[in-house]
């Protein structure tokens, strides 16, 4: 089995190095021969897809059988590994995310070379450019990572096994919707490039792409956010997120791409901003490949690199090249990137993108620049500095503020430019409903001037009641519109109207998601948390809750031996739940996990972690978290999906008014 | 079973409750549905003397919490780093079997206890576990760059923003010789998808 998989990684390099020479010589030397020769590149792409996917299933088949003579099996699995996580073995190590990566790089290939037929120039040259990037991972596995490599000497009756913060069911999806995000972003990087190389006329490799963005988009948020959910409930600190090198390698693709879905409108309405459009795409695919590398290389100390080793060489090599490729191509073809148009006004719906990009980037660059200033004032000051939560909290939460004000401003704005009457007709009611709730809140006993973490906890609530009244004004203005002609009632209308112009309607939809999120956000200011050593019939207060420990007890199982408490949970003198804080000691790798039992309401989540045993006594540690608000995170993050799927919907036909036909006045005169 | 690590005990035996401040539990009360409003003033007292209550209320708003000791420890306690190598804020902890945080939580309780100055704890924080114990860069010598350059970034990024919508918008239109001649039926038509387009969205 290790030999057909390495076979097939050598023959997958073969496939891939051939697709990208065969596409060029066929692009470059146009030609009676070059379109055969271009349907061999396309064809050989296509069988990369194949023989790539032939290598991952002899890896999982390998982990399922128990196959420790594979070097990487032995690292990542063991025999009472259960099967969910025997199959994801294949992302849970080096060699087999990288293996993992490059399988799904090849079905997006599949794919884009299946629909050449679109556009078969472009998609020749974005065909190509998926090569180069496959052919550089190809050559990752086959020489400095490879999945495939044979144990030395004895065989071991058993595995290692999987790392424990590794062993919940999130992980089996958070990596594929991370990576399906990352390697996503190659796919628009190889349209935008490949429409520079050829200068591409007009906007449509943009409405090609439109999809393959979004889509991308999803899946990073989906991964981003799983990620932060998987670290909530495994980690057992109470947060979710850390600012931790691995999370801001995956966040800044994530805030470049966003960017870049906001800017593309600019292009696609205006034809503006063709070079700034062409960047983002380039720095987000750059980000991704960037994220790989500090997640691989070892360069930043991180909670949760799990797989780190040497080949942070190749990476800085692949971004070099990368660079150089994307700034040639630039300086040769940049003419073709003039803009069409001329903004016109400060107060418009262009402006206001423009502002919008400028706060992402920033943002984009605040968590690059805090995530590498230990590397930084290591070289200048001869010592490692840490860079953690306390700075980018004070640093990127007024820029998510700001954010969170365009993106209540932004909507209202007319493209070109926005009179005062309308300013004042539009804002009127979010600003109101904003200002209220700030009244209300302080009235309720919120003391912003108490704490900074208070005052930007105020801010986020206002201004998100002020984006949530600007997409309800939106929505009702236009349903309005339509019942009036149709004679619909307003919700009807409403959805009619969504399902007229769902991308926009949709990117509503995710805007209310993301205040949704906010708002699960700003109820950290007010985060409590207790510990004590709980025997049996001790009582712990916390909030409005009082927690009894009934019992505790040990417990063996195949994979690993655990010790739970039993905590009954007490609200205004009646018992209202149990909750069940475990700890776990994994047989195979030795090492320790928690299983956090969480009561989580749209209120608040109350949090218990099982820390250990005292072991003079024998009675377990318990510390509890009362997070207010958590819920309203992962609420948002559905909502927000939901409005990706909707502006992936296909727009229903638009009624269109026919303006009165022009006829040539000679043709009136001869009765034609 | 791996043993948990006995140090833990010693600290660990009372609760010890990290709560906000007094306001700060008030708003939660106002998410969680538990508080019991005492401080809004009635209408006829705010219409006698309002600039008082205004200056009074102020004044005991701000007053509240300002000596809470749980908060000032949950304060410098998530400005410091466990050094047990777990890359986790001191407070947030759970490394089992962790011989640091513990020590460190204890070793920050003393110092408030002497009532030392925020600095001097973290100072000595920095002189006893290195610099990497502080979270965030301290705003001294070469780390105030870590503070500065994002702001300046920002209002780099601002004025650039500004002036290119200014010259854009100070950029003068080329009008064709001899006036501008009347459009096509296929150009109408192209105006009328461009128009579709900048309305539609």
């Amino acid at each position: 089995m290790p030999q057909i998989g390495s076979f097939a990684l050598l023959l997958a390099l073969a496939l891939s190095a051939y697709s990208f020479l065969a596409g060029v010589l066929a692009l470059a030397r146009p030609g009676p021969g070059s379109e055969r020769l271009g349907e061999t590149a396309r064809r050989a792409g296509i069988a990369t897809f194949a023989v790539v996917f032939l290598a991952a299933l002899i890896l999982v088949i390998s982990a399922f059988q128990d196959d420790f003579s594979i070097a990487y099996i032995f690292h990542h699995s063991n025999r009472d590994l259960p099967a969910p996580y025997k199959f994801a073995t294949l992302w849970s190590g080096q060699e087999g995310s990288l293996l993992f990566w490059s399988l799904l790089l090849s079905a997006y290939g599949l794919v884009l070379r299946l629909r050449h037929k679109t556009d078969s120039r472009l998609f020749a040259h974005a065909s190509v450019i998926i090569a180069a990037v496959q052919i550089f991972f190809l050559l990752l596995l086959n020489f400095a990572a490879h999945p495939f490599a044979i144990m030395q000497g004895e065989l071991p009756p058993d595995g290692n096994g999987l790392n424990p913060l590794l062993q919940y069911p999130e992980m089996v999806i958070h990596p594929p919707m991370l990576y399906l995000g990352y390697v996503g972003f190659t796919v628009p990087f190889a349209f935008a490039l490949g429409a520079l190389i050829m200068r591409y006329p007009g906007e449509k490799w943009i409405h090609i792409t439109r999809r393959w963005t979004m889509v991308t988009w999803g899946f990073l948020t989906c991964g981003v956010f799983l990620g932060a959910h998987w670290a909530y409930s495994v980690l057992g600190w109470g947060g979710y997120w850390g600012w931790d090198p691995v999370e801001n390698a995956s966040f800044m693709p994530w805030l470049t791409g966003t960017a870049f879905l906001h800017s593309v409108m600019m292009q696609e309405k205006r034809g503006m901003l063709k070079t700034w459009n062409v960047w983002l795409i380039f720095s987000t695919f750059g980000l991704s490949i960037f994220g790989t590398f500090l997640t691989r290389s070892g360069v930043v100390s991180s909670v949760h690199a799990f797989a780190q080793s040497s080949i942070g060489d190749w990476f800085v090599a692949f971004l070099a090249i990368i660079l150089a490729v994307c700034v040639f191509f630039y300086v040769k073809n940049r003419s073709h990137l003039r803009s069409e148009h001329k903004l016109e006004s400060l107060v418009s719906r262009e402006s206001s993108f423009l502002f919008n990009n400028l706060l992402f980037v920033v943002a984009c660059f605040t968590v690059l620049w805090g995530t590498l200033f230990p590397v930084l004032s290591e070289w200048v000051q001869g010592h490692k500095i840490t860079v953690g939560p306390p700075f980018f909290n004070r640093v990127m939460i007024p820029v998510a503020l700001l954010l969170l004000l365009l993106t209540a401003v932004g909507p209202l704005l007319a493209w070109r430019r926005t009179s005062l009457e309308s300013l004042k007709r539009n804002f009127r009611w979010p600003v109101l409903g904003s200002l209220a709730t700030g009244v209300v809140l302080i009235a309720f006993g919120m003391r912003p001037w108490n704490d900074m973490s208070y005052f930007y906890s105020l801010m986020t609530i206002m201004l998100s009641v002020m984006v949530a009244l600007t997409v309800i004004s939106e929505f009702v203005r236009g349903g309005r519109v339509i019942a009036r002609h149709s004679g619909q009632n307003i919700f009807a209308s409403m959805v009619h109207l969504a399902h007229r112009n769902t991308r926009r309607y949709g990117g509503y939809v995710v805007h209310f998601g993301v205040i949704v999120v906010m708002i699960g956000f700003a109820g950290s200011a007010f985060n409590k948390d207790a510990e004590q050593e709980m025997g049996f019939g001790d009582k712990m207060n916390i909030g409005a809750y009082t927690l009894v420990c009934q019992s505790y007890t040990q417990e063996d199982k195949p994979n690993y031996g655990s010790e739970w408490a039993i905590i009954d949970v007490f609200k205004g003198g009646k018992q209202i739940d149990t909750l069940y804080p475990e700890q776990r000691f994994y047989k195979a790798s030795q090492q320790t996990s928690t299983m956090v039992a969480n009561r989580s309401t749209m209120r608040e989540d109350l949090y218990l972690v099982y820390e250990g045993r005292n072991l003079d006594t024998g009675r377990p540690i318990i510390k509890a978290h009362l997070n207010p608000l958590v819920m309203w995170i992962w609420v948002g993050v559905w909502i927000m999906i939901a409005g990706t799927v909707i502006a992936l919907i296909p727009n229903a036909a638009a009624v269109r008014v026919t303006a009165p036909a022009r006829i040539p006045a000679e043709s009136v005169a001869t009765g034609d | 079973m791996k043993a948990y690590d006995a140090s833990v005990s010693g600290t660990a035996q009372e609760s010890t409750v990290r709560e906000g401040t007094a306001s700060s539990r008030a708003v939660t009360a106002l998410f969680v549905g538990t508080a019991r409003l005492k401080a809004v003033p009635s209408r006829t007292v705010l219409s006698r003397r309002p600039i008082q209550i205004v200056v009074l209320l102020f004044a005991v708003f701000a007053c509240l919490g300002a000596s809470d000791e749980n908060a000032h420890f949950s304060t410098l306690g998530h400005k410091l780093m466990c050094v047990c190598s777990c890359n986790q804020v001191l407070l947030e902890c759970n490394h089992v079997g962790c011989s640091y945080s513990d020590r460190m939580r204890g070793e920050l309780a003393a110092a408030l206890d002497r009532a030392d100055s925020d600095d001097l704890v973290l100072q000595s924080f920095v002189q006893k576990y290195g610099p990497t114990v502080l979270l965030a860069p301290t705003a001294t010598g070469f780390n105030r760059v870590a503070w500065v350059i994002p702001y300046l970034a920002l209002a780099l990024g601002l004025t650039t923003v500004v002036l290119i919508v200014r010259a854009w918008r100070t950029r003068p239109l080329v009008m064709p010789a001899g006036g501008v001649a009347p459009a096509s039926p296929a150009e109408f038509e192209r105006f009328r998808d461009q128009a579709r387009r900048e309305t539609e969205l």
